[in-house]
């Protein structure tokens, strides 16, 4: 199983970002493998529609399960239609909070934010 | 002649002068183009109001045909679609270029209405009032304004003076409500901010070629940064409106300060005087 997580830089020790559809990177981790690799958001400097494309992105990835502090409405439709979990992290680290879901500590993702079209 | 008002910024007093002018131009029309928030008709409050819908083309897909070729995903600048497990759209993100239809080599997608908007015509004393509204949560007000240069086109055929009370700011809405203006008049405030706000209009004008004055709203004695503005920059000042407790008095209370007071009658009947000559003559120079 894949697990994605918006992250800050392509590296080891990146912290989540705070942001779904304007994380610079992916981090695609297989729990299998227990490897990660790094993707792009090419949604990130996109002036409108960011968190529909990063969802797009997400989805291509293969994840089945998203790991981020918060997400909009346009981008949670599409995460869910692919029948991808969103949970809600609570560490700062992507590393902390890929270990604190393993251990089944991280609960689902609730609070869907309208987005913050413009704003 | 076909009259634009508009300013850098909201509160300036667009709607006052476009109002007051099109009050005492004798059988004027006004038209609102500022969809996001019209106001002129709480002032004329138009009578025998007909109402059309405004719609644009978005695009539904066919789930049957769709093959997933992500063709039309990969291809929307606004990201208006994704493909999860089938094609989503998002009406609220699409932009109606109608590229998504094109592309789709399986014909897929076609196209249907949303409404985004309304445009409602109506009369007040001798005065056509047309007021674009759009509707909550719509991207882009330009559809609406399109429509409105239609009423635009007609009323001018019709050898009537049009005065378009245009959105504020400098954007594509602003840009559109000029097409048709062969005159343009920016409204600013004496303050530093009211010059900033004016020199974005003022930079507007100029590219769209237009011909344009100035006049001065909310005028009080001492330091007037705007005019100082139009006169480093060689702007025609069209007149001056004071800042006056008893206009704003009228004005808050939803009156045409033309049709209540006689004084302002004469005013704005002045000031609309200025306002053709001025524009005949520039539109004579630069036809």
């Amino acid at each position: 199983m894949k697990i994605a997580i918006p992250v800050d830089k392509e590296s080891k020790d990146t912290d989540v970002c705070t942001s779904f559809g304007r994380a610079l990177f992916f981090l695609i981790y297989d729990c299998e493998s227990e490897e990660g690799q790094f993707l792009l958001n090419d949604a990130a400097k996109m002036t409108g529609g960011a968190g529909i494309k990063a969802a797009q992105i997400v989805v291509d990835s293969g994840a089945k399960v998203l790991l981020t502090p918060r997400c909009g409405k346009n981008a949670a439709d599409v995460i869910s239609a692919a029948d991808i979990s969103i949970h809600k992290t609570i560490h700062k680290t992507a590393l902390e909070n890929i270990t604190a879901f393993l251990a089944d500590e991280l609960d689902t993702l609730d609070e869907i934010h309208a987005g913050f079209h413009g704003a | 002649m076909n009259i634009a008002i508009l300013s850098g910024k909201g509160g300036t007093g667009k709607t006052l002068l476009a109002v007051n002018l099109a009050a005492v131009a004798n059988g004027a029309s006004y038209i609102d183009c500022d969809v996001e928030e019209p106001n002129g008709h709480l002032f004329f409050k138009p009578d025998s109001l007909e109402v059309e819908a405004v719609t644009v083309k978005i695009p539904q897909i066919s789930d049957d045909l769709c093959d997933g070729c992500l063709h039309c995903v990969e291809f929307c600048k606004f990201n208006a679609l994704a493909y999860p497990n089938k094609l989503m759209i998002f009406d609220d993100i699409c932009h109606s270029c109608g590229g998504c239809v094109l592309l789709c080599p399986q014909k897929a997608l076609t196209e249907r209405d949303k409404a985004i908007g309304e445009i409602r015509t109506g009369k007040s004393k001798d005065v056509d009032v047309v007021t674009g509204i759009m509707n909550s949560g719509v991207a882009s007000g330009v559809p609406i304004i399109d429509e409105l240069q239609k009423h635009i086109q007609q009323k001018s055929k019709e050898e009537k003076h049009v005065f378009i009370d245009c959105p504020p700011g400098s954007s594509c809405v602003v840009m559109d409500s000029i097409k048709n203006a062969d005159y343009c008049i920016l409204v600013a405030e004496p303050s530093i901010f009211g010059v900033h706000n004016l020199e974005m209009v003022h930079e507007l004008v100029e590219l769209f070629e237009k011909d344009y004055g100035v006049v001065l709203n909310k005028v009080q004695t001492g330091e007037n940064p705007a005019e100082d503005y139009c006169l480093a920059n060689d702007i025609n000042i069209l007149g001056s409106i004071l800042f006056d407790p008893e206009l704003g008095l009228i004005n808050s209370n939803g009156k045409i300060a033309a049709r209540e007071s006689a004084d302002y009658n004469r005013f704005f009947s002045a000031l609309l005087d200025a306002v053709l000559k001025e524009a005949r003559v520039e539109t004579t120079i630069n036809p």
